[in-house]
């Protein structure tokens, strides 16, 4: 790797690493002390290896830089001695001697706490997921404000009150206590789970961006599977519908970008090896008693990667969807249930079910129904689809549905 | 929005009246379809639960009889709790449900929170 990439990258692979152990180190209330250290640390590898090169091992650079900055933080910083020291209980002599511990061990049980600190249920989600993005993934916040199609001041905004938030309540960076380590796992894999969801379906045009996104998320899940405390069937699950999903990242978008619908995807481009994973996950994920939501969307993504239609793949599809429906209404769920029904159960049926949606504000229940009546009267699915493009936001939308309604025009 | 109890009642008593193993099949589909249904329309407040077909009735004086309480006739199947507008509305939405295939009745109750 040449320099000028070397150290973007490093900034994301190390930043992340290195601000979890001085977290942990420090404490979250002083989370700001851990992101000056670990910047200024950034500031001069890029200065220094501009003039001199790079140093043989970049990375064991950047840590002894950042433990000897630690150093020099803890024997100058009169506020640091004044008023935290004493809170953390450090003797004098300790502080001469303390060395930050950037063992791989001590990183990856830093980074596994910070997960759980940052996904806090005391913390809104919105804010979970910018920290998330941040802290636990390294992303600046230009990067941010691209992948949620926002302007960089408003993530700073949104950031600092964020992180304000993670300092009034003093989290402790620590794995939950057994008893309560389900329960919080929860809040954790929906912010990984929505983490994955933002990249998988943003409307940002930068697909590089949105496959990273994904690929932290998956990492940050597969960091919970290798420990055994958070290895759980439904951390499985959610890993397993990750690796699914993933799989048709290559063959969902054409060389312009723009979205390639599932019915028309050339399933070579596929990845067998994560369709393999996924089920390997999944496998695993069956090994519990309770069904969660990601057991059943790991299902419906499991028969997704059957191209051929078949009347077992629908009707799997459909009763996944009758049981996640059942656990968890959402209209998205909603829409694709009536779709399985369709394919399932015929399309007369599925319409009757359509009209009763009533999900009139959405853009996707519009296509459904013109999807539906395409070949039963032409003029209907027209109808919907004028609708569904008046509702459409983003401009890959309405892409989509002016080509639809040319096609179904000259038809 | 009002949460309405379903009360579902079918024969258990002639032969005649029980399904088949591939009946029951078909029947299990239409049950999760039917609730699907009301789920996607974000309708289903419980999916409730079957109810086994033995019972005891618990009268007065410590008096405890075997089987439900109406005659096996008409015994209680089960139940789900769905939301609704009106009474009418619940009404329109039970007309969907399966047990009305095989002869049972729908009984559609206001639910008063306590």
């Amino acid at each position: 790797m040449q320099e000028p990439e070397i150290i973007p990258h490093l900034f994301r692979t190390e930043y992340r690493k290195i601000i979890a152990v001085l977290c942990k180190r420090f404490g979250i209330e002083h989370i700001e002390i851990a992101e000056d250290i670990v910047s200024e640390t950034f500031l001069l590898a890029s200065e220094t290896w501009g003039q001199k090169g790079l140093p043989v091992n970049p990375i064991a650079w950047l840590y002894t830089v950042a433990k000897n900055k630690t150093k020099d933080f803890l024997k100058h910083d009169n506020v640091f001695t004044q008023k935290i020291v004493p809170e953390i209980k450090l003797t004098s002599s300790e502080r001469e001697e303390v060395e930050l511990d950037l063992s791989t061990q001590n990183i990856e049980d830093s980074q596994l706490q910070m997960v759980f600190a940052i996904c806090h249920p005391s913390i809104p989600v919105e804010a979970q997921i910018g920290l998330a993005l941040n802290i636990l993934c390294g992303f600046g916040a230009e990067e941010i404000a691209d992948a949620f199609l926002t302007n960089k001041d408003a993530i700073y905004k949104r950031l600092a009150r964020a992180k304000e938030k993670l300092r009034a309540e003093q989290i402790p960076i620590e794995l939950p206590s057994p008893q309560a380590i389900d329960e919080r796992l929860q809040t954790v894999l929906t912010t990984l789970y929505l983490l994955f969801n933002e990249g998988y379906y943003s409307a940002s045009q930068n697909i590089t961006l949105r496959k990273d996104l994904c690929l932290e998320a998956m990492r940050l899940t597969y960091l919970l599977s290798t420990c055994e405390q958070t290895n759980t069937p439904a951390v499985n699950a959610l890993l397993s519908l990750m690796c699914f999903h993933s799989s048709r990242f290559e063959a969902r978008t054409n060389d312009k970008g723009e979205m390639i619908l599932y019915e028309d995807q050339d399933a070579s481009l596929w990845s067998k090896e994560l369709i393999e994973k996924g089920e390997h996950y999944l496998n695993l994920a069956s090994k519990g008693l309770r069904v969660s939501r990601y057991h059943l969307e790991a299902a419906i993504a499991y028969w997704h990667t059957q191209k051929e239609d078949t009347t077992e793949k629908w009707e799997n599809i459909l009763q996944l969807y009758n049981r996640l429906l059942q656990l968890e209404y959402s209209p998205i769920a909603a829409l694709n249930r009536t779709y399985a029904l369709s394919k399932a159960n015929g399309k007369q049926e599925a319409i009757m079910e359509a009209e009763k949606l009533q999900l009139t504000d959405l853009h996707l229940y519009y296509s459904l129904l013109a999807n539906l009546y395409e070949e039963l009267d032409k003029e209907k699915a027209l109808m919907h689809l004028r609708k569904a493009l008046s509702l459409a936001k983003t401009s890959t939308d309405k892409n989509m549905l002016e080509k639809k309604i040319q096609k179904l025009e000259s038809n | 929005m009002k949460e309405f109890l379903l009360v579902f009642r079918r024969d258990f008593d002639s032969t005649e009246a029980q399904p088949s193993p591939e009946q029951f099949q078909a029947m299990m589909k239409n049950w999760q379809d039917w609730m699907g249904s009301l789920a996607a329309q974000n309708k289903l407040v419980s999916a409730g639960n079957r109810l086994a077909s033995e019972g005891k009735v618990v009268k007065p004086g410590n008096v405890v009889t075997d089987g439900p309480y109406v005659e096996l006739k008409e015994a209680v199947g089960g139940y789900t709790i769905i939301r609704a507008d009106s009474i009418e509305e619940a009404a329109e939405l039970a007309k969907g449900c399966p047990v009305l295939a095989i002869k049972g009745n729908v009984e559609v109750r206001t639910i008063i929170p306590m």
